[in-house]
Formats: structure tokens, C-alpha cells, sequence
């Protein structure tokens, strides 16, 4: 048994994150620093419209009168954002100014080896993806095939410059830039993201999927993403990011805002894998985003589904505003910190409209030294009557110096409503274990079969690939955090 | 600073020497560095995380004229003093948080503590009660200080009654520290009874020793404004704690329980269940926070917190935290918000019973819960009876004390504060 930890314990050591290579490719990065004329560089760059570049004016002179909030339950390392360049582009090339037409073969080969195929040919997944690297969307797959439905995928600048009455009707409808300090800093300076409309009684026939990287130096990603689904429609997207492994901690402030009309259902699943920082804490991305959904119209629907494996810090509160009568918010998460990871995360669910329900179904995994906090709010406004809540936040704690904690809030200002809440915390029990090793399985395989268990609820929320990618991470993120 | 905490700033200044005078050392000793520490944090606004559901400020901003309690023992054999020196000068303001804004202002202007004192291996036998009354023809403000300790292996059952008579606007802070040294027990259980003219900050900090058992009941029945801080920490292996509660609230009152166990070695329980009935215009929040610190392994703690809200307008605010820093632990926590049982409500109608008395029947054996938990079998009577008379609204006075006058107008009690 000894000599069999012994070597599970070198394995370890020698892995690593997996994603965390760097790609060779020149990049144009604008000067480090944050005021007016970078706000209006980054505008100019993107050929934007007047009125964008007034509100991010706004913004930007609205996020230097805030402060950045304390009270998470983070340690969170100081963050100077006059030493971050706001604007990376790695498409555009030193010799030419334009745009080339064909992509940088580094850039594909970068995508290929995080799996995610470019070439159409290749793409037989049926998912149709917008990839992005540091500020800028590489390419967006399947457009052709998604315009014939009159579906728009695309990434926002193009949004911008193609369809500007559909994002400056939406843009900044969910998540105002007055809303918080992050998401004031995003509203200024936010580079691509992905836009998606699906029109009146359309069911989007493929998964839509944006994949995020990190790859330049001492840079940011603040990606910006819109989803607006009209009425009787239907559209799943999901969002993956991996970053290259650094010693400085980069900060990724990213804002989603969903837009669900009458009898409409999105559902947005993130498996978020940014790189985590090493074994002792250094390094690794600060996932500070503020996502929203808008639940518009009478009966539409919307799921949030996000499993979190990376980010030495994450403090994100995917939230969903119940106003349409019968409105249905899903929220389900599997939270996983290890070393010194850090991770205060959950949802909000304002219900607004008469009879809404939602669900929030929490699993917080903390090994390591990690921290590990669930926070959600749970408001019934007054005229929510026969409004539905049940939550159900679940910690499971591996080793003796991690913490796992939880903060709910629940504000109920109707009296037909019903809002429940639950949580336990505990650790795999020993008998479990034993039970397993009895039968032949090892303490690590038992283990990741039971935190498979326990994450069940959620994973059979993602989509399929999703899914078993996800039970991947899952595994691997927790290797070694078992002894 | 707002002008609220400059009043007490200001009020302190006047009436500092006269305190001084009449009160004991020990608790002269801390008096000038408790008011500097509360002129630096000034009273509590809402967007204070600990007194988010409340407006300290604002409930303490009426005009009161400050009045120093006095203590009257009645019983000659019971196991307390007042200002008990040797307790004093070991236990005073060891306990409570220096930090909390309410105990700065409480200790600041407190001039008199009740002691009690239980000796090692006595078990009291009777009941101890004490009942503080409000009384006066004008608006008065009172700081009130009482210091429980028992000491190994003493046994105490107290009752702690807070009564008004008076239809007058009182305002009332009361810092209580309580320690329990290991093997002791202690059922302590308060019942306020107050009127909705009344403003009460209440302070309880329980430093628990090893093997010891202590079961707080905290039973609203009437007031105005109420804050309750309930902070326990258990610094001993295998003790046990058990924070109750049930709170009854309507026409405009507020009521906010805050509760802490620190959970600070291995192997402890605690337990928590409060329960909440918010009609009329009535708001009712409770904050449950469970600490387990790193290496309290073994660690077992539940917190059930269930509230109804009845009428509209009434709110309820519930936030049950964990804070968890060891792995060996089983933590959980439950917390609803919900109405009557429709079905429930339908079967009792189709019976014959009056919707009025079927939701009386209903929520009554929802706050019976926690009534129940009550070992001592006459008080447990006394409180199912005063549950009952409180929701068929005969207890718009405090029984039971003998000093209540006849009720008064009923509208007399909604125009109340300011």
C-alpha cells in the first residue's frame, strides 16, 4: 500500500495542466494601462460605431469613481490594472496591416491541440463553434448552415458592424455597466465574445459553442457574450476556456447577458478550465465574470450548467431574473478547488413574474488548501405570487486543511410563495471507501467514482460530449488531492 | 458619523461622571475605551454584513432619556448578586465582541451588572428567574448587563422574562456573557414580552468549557424592534449546544435573530432550530452561522430554520451559513420559507372549524416544535399557553408579571415609533 502511494504520489507531481502550453504566434498588444485613449484605441481598432465607443466612455468613467469590492470570501492578490494590456490580437500579422485571409497555421494547430476543430470538415460533432483568442474571435464555424435558419452565430465585433440594431438594442440590457466594478472594467474595454440570435419559432439545430483562450503575456481577456432567443425558440451553447500556465495571475473579466423571450429555452453550459496556478498557489487566472440571463417573456426557460475545475480565483454568480410569468431558472454546478485554489461562486434567482420556479442544485468539491464557497440569493419579490425555489447546496471536503462554506440568502417579501433550502457538508465517508476497496477497486478510483456519484445531479445536465469531458477534469483535477 | 451615534457620543459626554459615580470599578475600567471604540465604529447601518436586515441607526434614532437600571433580589437563597466584585474583575467584558458596535455602546453606559454565580458541583434545584421589567412615564433608554457563570459540574436552569407595563417607547440594549466551565449544564430560556413601542438589542456570547451542555431557548413573543445576537463558542471537546427559537410577529414588528456557534476543537455538537411566524406588516430575518475551525474534526452540527409568512406584507429574510475548515465534520443546514398548508387548512374547514381557528390550530403546532423541546414540564404548559393566547390575540400585554394594566386600544400599538 505504501510503495503504491509512493508512486501514485510521483505521478502527480508530474502532472500538470494539461492545456497550459503557449502558442508561438506573433500577436499585436497594445501598450499596458487603462484610460480614455485605450478605451477609444480598442473602439478604433474594432471600426466600432459612435455610439458603442460613448458607452464604453461611460463605463470606463463610471468604473474609476468604483471600487473593487471585498467581500468575498477571497484572498485576493492585489490587482494593478494599469500593468494589464487590454487589447491582444494574435490573427494579425507584423508585415501586413490588414486582416489575412487565411488563418495563421499556428492558430489551427493551437485550436486542433485543445480539440477544438476549425475546419469545417473536421467539424462532424455537430457543434458549431466561435473561437477566441485573447481579444480577438479567430474564426466562427457553420455560419453558412446557421444563416439558412437565420440563426446569427457570430463574434460580437462582427455583430457590431453586421447587425447594430439587434446589439445596441440588447447590449447592456442584463448586466448594465453600472452594475458592478467588474463588470463597469468589461463594459469599457471588452473585446470579442460570441453573439447569438435565434429568430421566432427556430430550434437551433446544433450546439453552439464559443472556446475562450488566454495566450498572450501579461494581458486580460474581457470577453463579451449576447444570446438573445425570440419567441418558441430553442438554443444550447456551451463555453470552454484554457489558458497557458504563467507565474503572474491573469485576469479574465468577461460579461454574459441572455435574453429569453416568450415560450423560449436557452441553455448555456460552461465547462470553465482556466489554468489553476501551481501546487503552491502561484499564478493562474482571476475568473472575475458576471453572467445573466433575462427571462423576458410568459413560460420561457433557462439552465445555467458550469462545471468549474480551474481559475486560482472564482467569483462569478451566474444569475437568472425570473420576469415572465411562469418562468422556469435552472441552476446546476459543480464547483472543484484544489491546492490553493479559491472559488466563491453561485447564483442569484429574482423572481419577479407570478408562478416562477427555479432550481438551484449546488456540489462544491474542495480538496487541497483550497476554499471553497457557495453564495446565492434567492428573492421573491411581492408580486412573485405562487413563486418556487428549492436549492440544494452539497460540500464534500478532501483533506483536513481545505474549507468549504456556504452563504445563502433567501428574501421572501410574498407569502404564496415557497422557497426551500438545504445543504449539507461531510467528507466520503469510510465505509463507503472500504466498501470499495473489499471489492477490489483502489482508494483513488474509489474516490473518483464517488465524486462522480455525488456530481451526478449536475454532469447529467451538460450535454453529452460535455459531459464526458467533464467527468475527465473532474478526475484529473482531483488526482492527487486524495493521500 | 451619522448624527445618531453623535447623540450617544454627546450623551456619554454628559452623563459620563454620574455613571462613574455609581458604578463599579470594573466596569468603570472599560468604560472610555468601549466609547472610543464605538465613536470609531458609529451605530450600524444596513450595509454592515451583521445588521444587514436591520437599521440599527434607525431604531436607535428616537429621543429617550437615559435611566440606570437597578436590580431588586427577591429570593434570599438564589445564586445571584449584584455586582458581585470577584466575578467582576475575572469575567467582565472577556467575552462579548469589542467589535460589535451594540456592546461598545452597551458597555460604555452600563452601570450595574447582575451576577450569577453557580459553584462547582451544585446543582441550583429551582428554577432561577429574572424579570426585567420596563416601567416609566416618559421614553427611557436602559444598558443592561448580566454576567452567568457556572462553574465544573454546576447545574443552572434560568428563565430570563422581559416584560413591559408601560405603554411608553423603551429602548433596551443587554449584553449577557455566560461561561460554562467543562461537566456544566446550563437550560437558560428568554422570553420577551415586550410591546411594539419597544426596542431591544440583546447580546449573548457562551464561552463553553469541555463536557458541558448548554440549551438556549429564545422565545418572541411581543416587541417592537428586536435584535437578538446569539454567539457560542465552544472552546472545550464533547459539549453540546442547542440554540431554539420560535418568534411570533405582526402589526409593524421586526425581529433579527444573528446566531454564531464557533465550533473551535474536535468532537462537539450543536444544534439549532428556529422557527418564525411573519404576518401583517411584520418582518422577520434570521442569519445562522456554524464555524468549524481547522483541526475541529468530528465536528456534528444541524440547523433547521422553517418560517411562515402569513399575510402579504409580511418579510422574511433567512440566511443559515456554513463556514467549515476541517474535512471530518457532518454540517448541514435546512431553511423554507413557505405558507399554511392548503390541504391542511381545507381538512380542518371541512371539520367544522372556522378558517380563523384552523390557521391558529396550524401554525401553532408549527412553533410547538420548538416549545416542545423544553424540558421542564411547567414551563413547557405555561409557554404552549402563552402560544396559544399570543395567536388568538388575547396576549396583547405581557401575563404573568401581575403589574399589566388592561389592554389598550389596539391601534395605540401600530402608530408607536416615530
Amino acid at each position: 500500500m505504501a510503495k503504491e502511494s509512493n508512486e501514485y504520489v510521483r505521478q502527480v507531481a508530474n502532472e500538470q495542466y494539461k492545456y497550459g502550453f503557449t502558442t508561438d504566434v506573433h500577436t499585436e498588444i497594445i501598450e499596458r494601462g487603462l484610460n480614455e485613449d485605450v478605451v477609444r484605441l480598442i473602439s478604433a481598432k474594432k471600426e466600432e460605431p459612435e455610439w458603442l465607443l460613448d458607452f464604453r466612455l461611460r463605463a470606463y468613467r463610471h468604473w474609476t469613481t468604483m471600487k473593487q469590492p471585498e467581500w468575498g470570501h477571497l484572498d485576493m492578490p492585489d490587482i494593478d490594472y494599469q500593468a494589464i494590456s487590454y487589447y491582444a490580437d494574435p490573427t494579425r500579422r507584423a508585415s501586413s496591416d490588414g486582416k489575412p485571409k487565411e488563418i495563421d497555421p499556428e492558430l489551427v494547430k493551437t485550436f486542433d491541440k485543445l480539440g477544438i476543430p476549425l475546419e469545417e470538415r473536421m467539424a462532424l460533432s455537430g457543434t458549431a463553434v466561435d473561437a477566441v483568442m485573447d481579444s480577438v474571435s479567430v474564426k466562427t464555424t457553420h455560419q453558412k448552415l446557421l444563416q439558412e435558419k437565420g440563426i446569427i452565430f457570430c463574434s460580437i465585433s462582427e455583430a457590431v458592424k453586421q447587425h447594430p440594431d439587434l446589439v445596441r438594442q440588447y447590449l447592456g440590457s442584463v448586466v448594465p455597466y453600472r452594475d458592478n466594478y467588474f463588470a463597469a472594467l468589461n463594459s469599457a474595454v471588452f473585446s470579442d465574445g460570441s453573439f447569438v440570435y435565434i429568430p421566432k419559432n427556430t430550434r437551433c439545430p446544433m450546439e453552439l459553442s464559443t472556446y475562450f483562450r488566454i495566450n498572450a503575456r501579461g494581458t486580460g481577456q474581457f470577453e463579451r457574450t449576447l444570446i438573445v432567443c425570440d419567441d418558441d425558440s430553442y438554443v444550447s451553447y456551451l463555453e470552454g476556456c484554457t489558458a497557458p500556465m504563467r507565474d503572474e495571475n491573469q485576469l479574465h473579466a468577461a460579461i454574459v447577458e441572455i435574453v429569453v423571450m416568450n415560450r423560449a429555452e436557452v441553455k448555456y453550459s460552461t465547462v470553465q478550465n482556466w489554468y489553476p496556478g501551481d501546487k503552491d498557489g502561484k499564478g493562474g487566472v482571476l475568473n472575475l465574470v458576471t453572467k445573466r440571463g433575462h427571462l423576458r417573456g410568459d413560460n420561457s426557460k433557462l439552465s445555467w450548467t458550469q462545471v468549474e475545475t480551474g481559475s486560482a480565483i472564482t467569483w462569478k454568480y451566474p444569475s437568472c431574473v425570473l420576469s415572465g410569468n411562469d418562468s422556469v431558472a435552472e441552476f446546476y454546478s459543480v464547483a472543484v478547488t484544489n491546492n490553493h485554489q479559491q472559488a466563491d461562486t453561485g447564483t442569484k434567482m429574482i423572481h419577479i413574474g407570478k408562478g416562477t420556479r427555479s432550481t438551484i442544485i449546488s456540489k462544491g468539491i474542495s480538496a487541497g488548501m483550497s476554499q471553497n464557497s457557495y453564495r446565492g440569493l434567492v428573492k421573491i419579490g411581492r408580486k412573485a405570487d405562487g413563486a418556487r425555489n428549492y436549492s440544494s447546496c452539497d460540500s464534500l471536503l478532501l483533506g483536513s486543511r481545505c474549507g468549504a462554506h456556504t452563504f445563502p440568502y433567501l428574501d421572501v417579501q410574498n407569502n404564496t410563495a415557497t422557497v426551500e433550502h438545504e445543504a449539507t457538508t461531510s467528507k466520503i465517508s469510510e465505509d463507503q471507501l472500504f466498501y470499495c476497496n473489499q471489492r477490489g477497486i483502489s482508494t483513488e478510483e474509489a474516490i473518483g467514482l464517488i465524486v462522480n456519484g455525488y456530481a451526478k445531479d449536475v454532469l447529467n445536465k451538460l450535454p453529452m460530449e460535455f459531459a464526458v469531458e467533464a467527468q475527465k477534469l473532474l478526475s484529473v483535477s482531483l488526482e492527487g488531492s486524495v493521500g | 458619523m451619522s448624527s445618531t451615534t453623535q447623540n450617544y457620543i454627546d450623551l456619554y459626554a454628559a452623563h459620563r461622571n454620574r455613571m462613574m459615580e455609581v458604578a463599579p470599578q470594573a466596569l468603570n475600567a472599560r468604560r472610555d475605551e468601549a466609547m472610543d471604540n464605538f465613536s470609531r465604529m458609529g451605530l450600524p447601518t444596513q450595509s454592515a454584513e451583521q445588521y444587514r436586515y436591520i437599521d440599527a441607526d434607525r431604531a436607535f434614532s428616537g429621543t429617550y432619556r437615559l435611566s440606570l437600571p437597578t436590580s431588586r433580589l427577591m429570593a434570599e437563597d438564589a445564586p445571584v448578586a449584584v455586582n458581585n466584585s470577584q466575578l467582576l474583575d475575572k469575567y467582565y467584558a472577556t467575552c462579548a465582541d469589542a467589535d460589535d458596535p451594540i456592546v461598545a455602546l452597551n458597555t460604555a453606559f452600563a452601570t450595574e451588572c447582575l451576577c450569577v454565580h453557580v459553584g462547582k458541583d451544585i446543582n441550583t434545584g429551582k428554577p432561577l428567574e429574572i424579570n426585567d421589567v420596563l416601567n416609566g412615564d416618559t421614553s427611557l433608554m436602559e444598558h443592561k448587563r448580566i454576567l452567568i457563570v457556572l462553574d465544573e459540574g454546576a447545574s443552572l436552569t434560568m428563565l430570563m422574562h422581559y416584560v413591559s407595563t408601560d405603554r411608553q417607547q423603551f429602548l433596551t440594549t443587554q449584553v449577557v456573557e455566560v461561561f460554562v466551565a467543562d461537566g456544566a449544564r446550563l437550560d437558560i430560556y428568554e422570553i420577551e414580552e415586550t410591546h411594539t413601542a419597544c426596542t431591544r438589542f440583546s447580546n449573548i456570547y457562551f464561552h463553553i468549557g469541555s463536557h458541558a451542555t448548554v440549551r438556549h431557548n429564545n422565545i418572541v413573543l411581543w416587541g417592537g424592534i428586536t435584535r437578538n445576537t446569539l454567539a457560542a463558542t465552544l472552546c472545550g471537546e464533547q459539549s453540546e449546544v442547542t440554540l431554539n427559537g420560535c418568534v411570533m410577529a405582526d402589526k409593524r414588528q421586526q425581529v433579527d435573530i444573528n446566531t454564531l456557534i464557533r465550533h473551535e476543537v474536535p468532537r462537539c455538537t450543536s444544534h439549532e432550530l428556529y422557527k418564525f411566524v411573519v404576518d401583517e406588516q411584520a418582518t422577520g430575518a434570521f442569519a445562522g452561522k456554524v464555524y468549524v475551525a481547522p483541526d475541529a474534526q468530528q465536528t456534528e452540527s444541524d440547523e433547521v430554520n422553517q418560517n411562515i409568512c402569513i399575510s402579504p406584507d409580511a418579510h422574511m429574510y433567512a440566511q443559515p451559513m456554513l463556514e467549515i475548515y476541517a474535512d471530518d465534520v457532518k454540517c448541514s443546514h435546512g431553511s423554507t420559507v413557505g405558507r399554511l398548508d392548503e390541504s391542511a387548512l381545507f381538512y380542518l374547514r371541512q371539520r367544522g372549524i372556522p378558517l380563523q381557528q384552523a390557521r391558529q390550530l396550524l401554525i401553532q403546532a408549527f412553533i410547538s416544535q420548538v416549545v416542545d423541546y423544553i424540558p421542564l414540564e411547567p414551563l413547557r404548559q405555561r409557554l404552549h399557553a402563552m402560544v396559544a393566547d399570543r395567536l388568538s390575540g388575547e396576549l396583547d400585554q405581557c401575563v404573568g408579571c401581575g403589574l399589566c394594566q388592561p389592554r389598550v386600544q389596539a391601534d395605540g400599538c401600530n402608530s408607536s415609533k416615530p
